[in-house]
């Protein structure tokens, strides 16, 4: 009786515990988020306030030891590298995709994956190293053989938007294969073999059958791909050049070194003074606010995807 | 067997999924514009055979097949055959209705349009034709732009039908097309195949022998991978040759 009687108290007990025990923890991970953006506010918002959200949203100067703080050039460059990011590894990543869940033979496929992961796995700054020995070297040699002719003198470091953007786009190929792998995969097989017996070949069916119906499923790949591509720093700290100019030379610009938000606030907060300190969270107010807004649209997207 | 016009010819037929023998040297003579019925218990290769007709067998990756299929004449297999041609000639409509998550006018000018018809009046006046003769267009006319998903199982399979026929096929195979839905809808899919007949050559596979017997010309009794008889509809169901087709159409097994 005794044994019977035990292990249903103690089930009793667990749910009775379990159930706070679980809402406490939810409730922790919202308090934290929120502690963090109370924080970071707390600490930026005055210079924002003293300084004028517009003036510096759109000032195009960076001089902490002068009190001038325009993140416009900052603003840039993250959109910039972000922007190049998905340009090139948006098509790759999915081409890839396309061929592991379609084309690739079980072995082919079973060689790749792997890697895929892998790369997943590398911390960012092994990718700034590679960034540097390789693609900045590349770009150097590019700037300063190739294009020499065109290029403005202060463009030919090897230190660029575009080094920063392939950079980047590697770095997210993971993030977009595997989402989209897993969409692509998910789209029902009758879909398939209907456009098959229809006469599609092959790529028709692929391109105007399944990637549509595997469209909400991409657009979130995309979607966590920006966000990570906005919140790279070291990795771009090493191949960017950190210099918060606006470019202003056209399709040129893509050989400009720049700066990111992240990764002024990691370089300068170091030896920031209190207000130069204050300016840097202010920074960090931004991409807050750009992450959630970039997360409001994620989830919009996502719902518009289920809906369908 | 039957007609003088035989649309379909299959000569020793065999199909192996890996070392499995799914079908066993295959005879049969399919006539054309008749409605020729495959019935059978289930896992006896009814499925299997309809699909080495146009060939969706080749999508599988270790599969096999021996003898011939000839279609007005001429060996499908043979290494120089446009699979997406006969595709488009062997249109295909399948159990379980599989509209494409696009509105229903994408649906019917799907075909159409991987064919390389661009011009949009010709794709609007195809998309009415093919839904008209599938008996869809007067549920349907008002919103084409509707999701395929948001139609009714019938509906959505007389549109799978309307997206067949859009890409003219000689041959409609059907496997099993009423088996999801209900007898109403049934009943108007049965309506739609005896029009059908007057311009194509149609194979159904079907587990209802009522429907066989409803609709079909010709019948064909499939057992373990083996074609046991195949002859004119009424002589299978009321003086059929063989014990094990008496068997099947009785209900005594399967
Ligand atoms: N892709 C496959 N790989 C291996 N074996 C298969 C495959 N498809 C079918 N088979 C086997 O081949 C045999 C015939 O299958 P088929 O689907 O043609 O039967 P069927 O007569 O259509 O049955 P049902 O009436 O249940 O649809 C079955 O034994 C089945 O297990
Ligand atoms: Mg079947």
């Amino acid at each position: 009786m005794k044994k019977l009687n035990k292990p249903c108290r103690i089930s009793q007990l667990s749910d009775k515990i379990a159930k706070p025990l679980l809402f406490g923890m939810a409730l922790t991970a919202f308090s934290i988020t929120v502690l963090i953006a109370f924080f970071i506010f707390q600490q930026g918002l005055p210079v924002l306030g003293e300084y004028g959200i517009w003036n510096i949203l759109t000032g195009k100067s960076w001089r902490p030891t002068e009190g001038i703080y325009g993140i416009l050039p900052m603003i840039a460059g993250t959109f910039y590298v972000t922007f190049l990011a998905l340009a090139i590894g948006v098509p790759f990543g999915l081409a890839t995709a396309v061929f592991l869940a379609e084309l690739a033979t079980e072995k082919t496929a079973r060689i790749i994956r792997p890697a895929i992961e892998l790369l997943a796995g590398i911390p960012s700054v092994i990718y700034g190293l590679f960034g540097m020995v390789v693609i900045n070297e590349a770009m150097r040699f590019i700037e300063r053989e190739i294009l020499a002719g065109v290029l403005p003198p202060e463009y030919r470091w090897g230190y660029s938007i575009l080094s920063g953007g392939m950079v980047l786009a590697i770095m997210i190929l993971p993030t977009i294969i595997n989402i989209s792998e897993d969409a692509i995969r998910a789209v029902p097989r009758s879909y398939k073999e209907g456009a098959l017996a229809l006469g599609s070949s092959h790529i028709q069916t692929i391109l105007q059958v399944i990637l549509p119906s595997a469209k909400s499923g991409i657009i979130s790949a995309v979607i966590l791909a920006m966000g990570r591509a906005l919140g790279e720093t070291m990795a771009l700290i090493m191949v960017i050049g950190n210099v918060p100019m606006l470019p202003r030379h056209g399709i040129l610009s893509l050989f400009a070194p720049a700066a990111t938000l992240t990764g002024t606030i990691a370089l300068e907060m170091g030896y920031a003074g209190p207000e130069h300190r204050a300016a840097l969270f202010m920074i960090g107010v931004v991409l807050f606010c750009i992450i959630a807004l970039l997360n409001s649209f994620a989830m919009a997207a996502t719902r518009r995807g289920v809906g369908k | 067997m039957p007609e003088k016009n035989n649309k379909i010819i299959t000569e020793n037929l065999n199909f192996y999924y890996g070392k499995f023998q799914a079908l066993k040297d295959i005879n049969i003579k399919i006539g054309e514009k008749k409605v020729t019925a495959f019935i059978g218990p289930s896992g006896c290769g009814k499925s299997t055979f309809l699909r080495t007709l146009n060939r969706m067998n080749d999508l599988l990756g270790e599969v096999r097949i021996e003898g011939k299929v000839l279609i007005d004449d001429s060996d499908i297999y043979r290494s120089d055959v446009d699979v997406v041609t006969l595709r488009k000639k062997m249109g295909m409509v399948f159990q379980s209705p599989n509209p494409f998550p696009m509105s229903i006018f994408e649906n019917v000018a799907y075909g159409p349009k991987i064919h390389g018809i661009k011009n949009k009046n010709t794709l609007q006046e195809i998309v009415e034709k093919s839904l008209k003769q599938a008996f869809l267009w007067d549920e349907v006319k008002d919103d084409l732009n509707k999701n395929a998903l948001s139609l009714s199982g019938g509906q959505q399979q007389r549109l799978c039908i309307a997206r067949v026929l859009a890409v003219e096929p000689e041959v409609l195979l059907m496997d099993e097309p009423t088996s999801a839905l209900d007898p109403i809808s049934t009943l108007r899919i049965e309506e739609l195949i005896q029009d059908l007949k007057k311009e194509y050559t149609i194979v159904i596979v079907t587990h209802n022998m009522q429907q066989a017997a409803r609709i079909s010309d010709y019948t064909a009794f499939f057992l373990n991978g083996e074609m046991v008889e195949y002859d004119r509809t009424e002589n299978i169901f009321t003086k059929p040759k063989d014990k094990r087709t008496e068997d099947y159409i009785t209900g005594r097994f399967g």
